[in-house]
This record gives structure tokens, sequence and C-alpha cells, in this order.
């Protein structure tokens, strides 16, 4: 890991290291969601644990057979839309009953109840946007780069093949023998991506 | 694949992608629709309906932002005229595209799949329209902002009343239009990436690279992805609902006769939804025409559709008798009279339009024979769309035309500056919605690639592709 990070900066004493081509993984290509599922479900039985699949719409199932934990967005939205409900009762209560009183028709300043609509909005509002947001975070969205472009067939993924890349920092990664393994898989077209 | 082509009434769950069953058929047929140029039809209705309606929006805001909103009918003792009826048809037509995108997504009705993408852009392209009233009838339009915002500044010193129901509604509104904007953006970002994936000129990769984010529709991502749409549809559904019960609170909370009714949110929910479907109904029966989209959006996508306004319109109707009811329970006299008045006063030509086109027009849709005809749906939903608006012209103009006193007693007219801004906002909305057919996938393609393998697995197995398990 130390030496990935010095290998990164492309400090002098590691050139030799930084110029040397670097790999992003093997990726492997199936005709449907079962290949793929009966693929990862292999890999992992396999041994192999660092890997990724590409699909034109989410496969179900694919989450347990990749070993993949639960999205932590939920906490992330609730966050947000306490916030939200926080600055509607403050907003609504500093102008109308500090900032700016103003008596209408004799009815208090500040209540509850006329403020409900308001903090109702507010925190769909600021929970959308953690939604969105949150989601865009913990996606890495913008990333105008990745190496799993390299691969010679990767709009295959957008359209109808299912994709699985073993990616090179799997400890039991060997460009040889992981292609052979994802050949013998069912794999249509398996390939040594660069990264 | 012949079996997938089955007559849809042989089968319990008739599938609902009758041709093009295979992933790639699906990305190609809807894809190349933003990659080639429109069918003639599409040229007629832009050009021969749609821009010079939206020239006409330009010329009668810009007469009404130099002049002043005098050039409008409203006046004593109608205050309140085609502005803000216009506002609330527009609104309620929005509706039907999140109950479509949400709604129907927690409830696991795959059929929305085909549909919700056109809808959920109707919905924008409806809120838009109804901004453009609020906006302009401050009179001036670039200093709306610090009127209808909470916006601290050196012009007014104040800050506006949050006790009032129609600040209520620019935070309902504007959070509508914003939540359904990242709703429709989130749901687009697969598809973009279908696009810049397919694109050969290196401007389009370019665009639709920027516009898809780098996405790679990797599992990690895709995981993150339906939980945050899972979420954007959890939160929706009660916007979507409290939306148009705070714009009827505009009204319900006044004490108005003829207004000042506990029924009005249901109601206007319920009105809403039902405005929203028929305009899909109208748009989708066009839409699938110019684009030969019949195989996606099926006659049980559009029979569903007819199914929901048949509902909705029948609880309407029930409202309506309700409101009645009510009127002559309460034996309060100003309430009978407002609506003896709207039934059988100056107002009762607008009244027994909008009965006719709401309560009697979707009652056609009890025979199957008749909701699954594309003529008869199309006709009547363009009714149901006239008496929507009927209902929100005559709740306005009847309550406000004939007030406690009778010498103030008055009768509404637009003018032609009142026509012509709702003949434009036709045009703004057509236009919208024809460029948005035109340059983005107008059906969720991912979502159909999902509902297709669904299909697949449950109606045929794929010949020769080992899909059996």
């Amino acid at each position: 890991m130390a030496t990935n990070l010095l290998a990164r900066l492309n400090l002098p004493g590691f050139e030799s290291e930084s110029k040397k081509v670097k790999h992003y993984g093997v990726v492997a290509n199936f005709d449907t969601p079962e290949d793929l599922l009966r693929a990862v479900r292999t890999a992992r039985a396999a041994g192999f644990s660092k890997m990724e699949a590409y699909t034109p719409f989410p496969i179900h199932g694919i989450d347990e057979a990749l070993g993949a934990p639960r999205s932590p967005l939920g906490k992330i939205v609730i966050c947000c839309g306490l916030t939200g409900l926080a600055s509607a009762i403050l907003l609504q209560w500093w102008t109308g009953a500090v900032d700016y009183p103003l008596s209408v028709a004799g009815k208090p300043l500040f209540a509850l109840e006329p403020s409900v609509p308001i903090m109702f909005e507010l925190s769909v509002l600021l929970s959308a946007f953690g939604t969105v947001l949150g989601m865009f975070h913990l996606n890495r969205l913008p990333t105008y780069y990745h190496a799993f472009f390299n691969y010679s067939k990767a709009e295959g993924a957008s359209n109808d093949r299912f994709l699985l890349a073993v990616e090179v920092e799997d400890p039991k990664f060997n460009a040889e023998e992981v292609k052979t393994f994802l050949d013998s898989c069912g794999s249509r077209h398996t390939e040594l991506v660069e990264a | 694949m012949a079996d997938l082509a089955l007559d849809p009434r042989m089968e319990l769950n008739p599938p609902l992608i009758t041709s093009g069953a295979t992933y790639a058929e699906v990305n190609q047929q809807i894809s190349v629709i933003t990659e080639t140029a429109p069918p003639k039809q599409w040229y007629w209705v832009f050009f021969g309906v749609a821009l010079p309606l939206l020239g006409l929006l330009g010329v009668c805001l810009t007469y009404l932002a130099f002049t002043g909103i005098g050039v409008w009918g409203n006046n004593v003792p109608v205050g309140w005229g085609w502005d803000i009826t216009n506002f609330v048809w527009w609104i309620g037509i929005g509706h039907a595209g999140t109950l479509i995108s949400a709604i129907l997504f927690l409830f696991r009705q795959k059929w929305r799949t085909s549909i919700n993408r056109a809808a959920e852009a109707m919905t924008l392209f409806a809120v838009a329209c109804a901004a453009i009233y609020p906006i302009f009838h401050t009179g001036r339009p670039w200093r709306a902002a610090y009127w209808l915002l909470p916006m601290p500044n050196e012009l007014l010193h104040m800050w506006q009343n949050f006790r009032s129901p129609l600040m209520w509604d620019v935070f309902a509104v504007s959070t509508y239009a914003t939540v359904s904007a990242l709703f429709w953006f989130v749901g687009l970002i697969p598809d973009l990436a279908t696009l810049r994936d397919r694109a050969q000129h290196p401007v389009r990769k370019t665009i639709f690279g920027i516009l898809s984010l780098g996405w790679r529709g990797s599992a990690t991502q895709w995981r993150h992805y339906e939980l945050a749409y899972l979420i954007l549809a959890g939160l929706s559904t009660p916007l979507v609902l409290s939306v148009h019960s705070i714009v009827s609170f505009d009204f319900a909370t006044s004490v108005l006769p003829g207004w000042h009714t506990t029924i009005f949110p249901p109601y206007f929910v319920a009105g809403a939804v039902f405005s929203g479907f028929a305009m899909v109904i109208t748009l989708m029966t066009l839409a699938r025409y110019i684009y030969g989209l019949e195989n996606l959006i099926t006659i049980k996508h559009l029979e569903n559709m007819c199914k929901v306004i048949l509902a909705t319109g029948t609880i309407v109707g029930f409202a309506y008798a309700t409101e009645f009811f009510i009127a002559w329970y309460s034996a309060n006299q100003y309430e009978r009279f407002i609506f003896m008045n709207r039934a059988f006063g100056p107002y009762g030509w607008a009244y027994w339009t909008m009965i006719s086109c709401n309560v009697i027009a979707p009652q056609f849709f009890w025979f199957k024979k008749l909701r699954t005809s594309i003529p008869v749906m199309f006709v009547l939903s363009i009714f149901i769309n006239i008496g929507m608006w009927f209902e929100r012209f005559v709740i306005i103009a009847t309550s406000l035309h004939r007030d406690f006193l009778p010498s103030s007693w008055g009768y509404f007219r637009p003018t032609w500056v009142d026509i012509g801004t709702f003949a434009g906002t036709f045009g703004l909305f057509l236009t919208l919605f024809l460029l948005f057919l035109r340059f983005l996938p107008a059906i969720a393609i991912s979502e159909v690639k999902g509902v297709l393998h669904h299909q697949i697995n449950t109606h045929a197995a794929p010949a020769g592709k080992g899909g059996a398990h």
C-alpha cells in the first residue's frame, strides 16, 4: 500500500516502478445476468474477494453474491431531513417572532400548527438533496476517468452485456490464472485491462 | 420469442413489452430516437403548434411586464382570475408524473416503467408553466424572488408572513419542482451513460459523457443508486400529496363561502391525479404514434391509466356531491347561496361543462372496449382536461363574483392577454416536451431492461442463452 502511494507521487527514486504498466484487473463478459451471478458465486467460492460487476440494470442477488455491505445512504438522509426540519422551525420563529414581529389578526407570532407545512417541505427538500448528493458521494460521481473504461468492450455494460472484473488488488490475483478461470465460467471475451 | 407476442388478453399477467424482446433491441429502439432526425409529424407539431404558441407567450408576458397586471381581467370582485386557475391546473397536471414515478414504484407496479420517464418530464414542464403565474402576477417578475422567498435584502427590510398559506404554497411548489427535477435526473443517469456509450460524434460523446457523470453501472454504484431511488420515491409520495393539499389551503383557510371547506385537500389531490393522468394519455398516445413505441407503451399501460382516471374521476364526482350536501346540511345561508349560484347562476354553463367532462366522461371507461380504444381515450382525456380547468375556474370565479354585498357583484371576463398567456403556456409545455422526446431517452431504458429480465424469466427462457436456472 505504502509503495503504491509513493509510486503515484512520481518521486525520482520510484521511477522504474511508476513506468511499469499498471493493470486494473481482468474483465470477463457474460451473456445473461444468470451467467454473471453464477460466475460471481464460483469466483467467491474460489477465494476471490476484490471483484466488481458491471451491468446495464441492477441485478438482484448480486450484492449478496459479491458480499457487499448495505448502503449507508439512509443515515445521511435522516441527518439532512432533521436539519431541514430544524431550519424550518428556526426560520419561521426567528423571522416571524424575533426579527420582524407582525401581528396579524391577533394570532400568536409563532405557533407550531401553521409552521407544519413549511417544516414538512424543508425536511423533504433537504432529505432529497441529501439523497442525491449522498448517492453521488458514495458512488464518487462525477468521476470522468476510471480504469474500467479501458476495457475494449466497456460500452456493453450499458447495453446488453454483463461484465465481471477481478481487480489487481485481489490477494489471489494472477492475470493468467484469473483469465483461465473466468473463461471456464463461460466468459465470451476475457481481457487484462490496463489502469 | 413467439410466445411473447401472445394475445395479452389470453394471460392473467400479460407481458408488458410485446416485441423487441432482447436487451439490445430495447436499447436500440429507445436510443435511436435521440440519434436520428425526428419523423415528419414531429416538425408539424413543433413548428405548426408549439413554436407559434411559445411566441405568443413571449408577447403576452412582455406586454404584461411593461404595462402591469391590469392587462389581465382580474378586478373587484374577482381578484383571482385565470392566473390562479391556470396555476392550479398546471400544478395538478404534474401530479400524475410523480404518482407514476414514486407511488407506483413503491407499490411495485412494473407497468410504470414504460411511462415514468415521460410522465416525470411532463411534471417538470407543467410545473414550469405553473410557475409563470405566481412570478408574473407580482407585476415585477424581476423582483418576485424578494417577495416570494425569505431572502435577506435591503429592498424591503421585512420578512414574509409564514402564517399565510400563500407562503406555504411557495415552499410546497418550489420543493416539488426541485425534488421532481432531482428524481428525474437521477433516473436519467444510467440512460445518459447508455447514450454516451453509443455516441459516435465526439461532441455528442462529450455532452453525454459530462451529463452521465461517468456512470459505470458497477454493482457498487447500482447498490447506492437503487437505495437513493427508493428513498426519493418515498420522499416524493408524501410530497406530491402535500403539494395539492397546500394549494387547496390557499382557498380553504380563507373565510369565503365555497372555499372554506375541509374537503378541499383530498378533493384537490384526487382531481390533480385525475387531470394529470388524462394529460399523460394525451401525450403518450401522441408520442407512441409519432415514434412507433407501440410495443413498449402497450394498450395494457394505457388501459391501466384509464382505470386510474375512472377511479379518481369518480372520487372527484363524489366530492362535488359532498360539497352540495354539506352546503345544504350546514344550514348556512351564504354557503347555500354560493352553491345554488354555482350551478344555476351566471356561471352555470361553466359548472355543467365541468360536471359533464369530469363526472360523466370518465364513466365510459367502465367498458373494456372503450378503455382499450386509442381514439376514445384520446378524446376523453382532452375532455377531462377541459373539465378540470373548468373545475378550478368554477371554484375561483363563482365564489368571488357574488360576495356579501350585492352592489359589488360582477362577472369575470378574460382579456386577450389572459387567453394568450394560457394558450402560450401550451406552447412552452409542448416545446419542452417535444425537445425532451427528441434529445433524451423518453423511456427509462435500464428500467425496461429490468422488467424484460423479469419477463424473460417468468414467461419464456431465452433460446440458446442458458437462461434456465
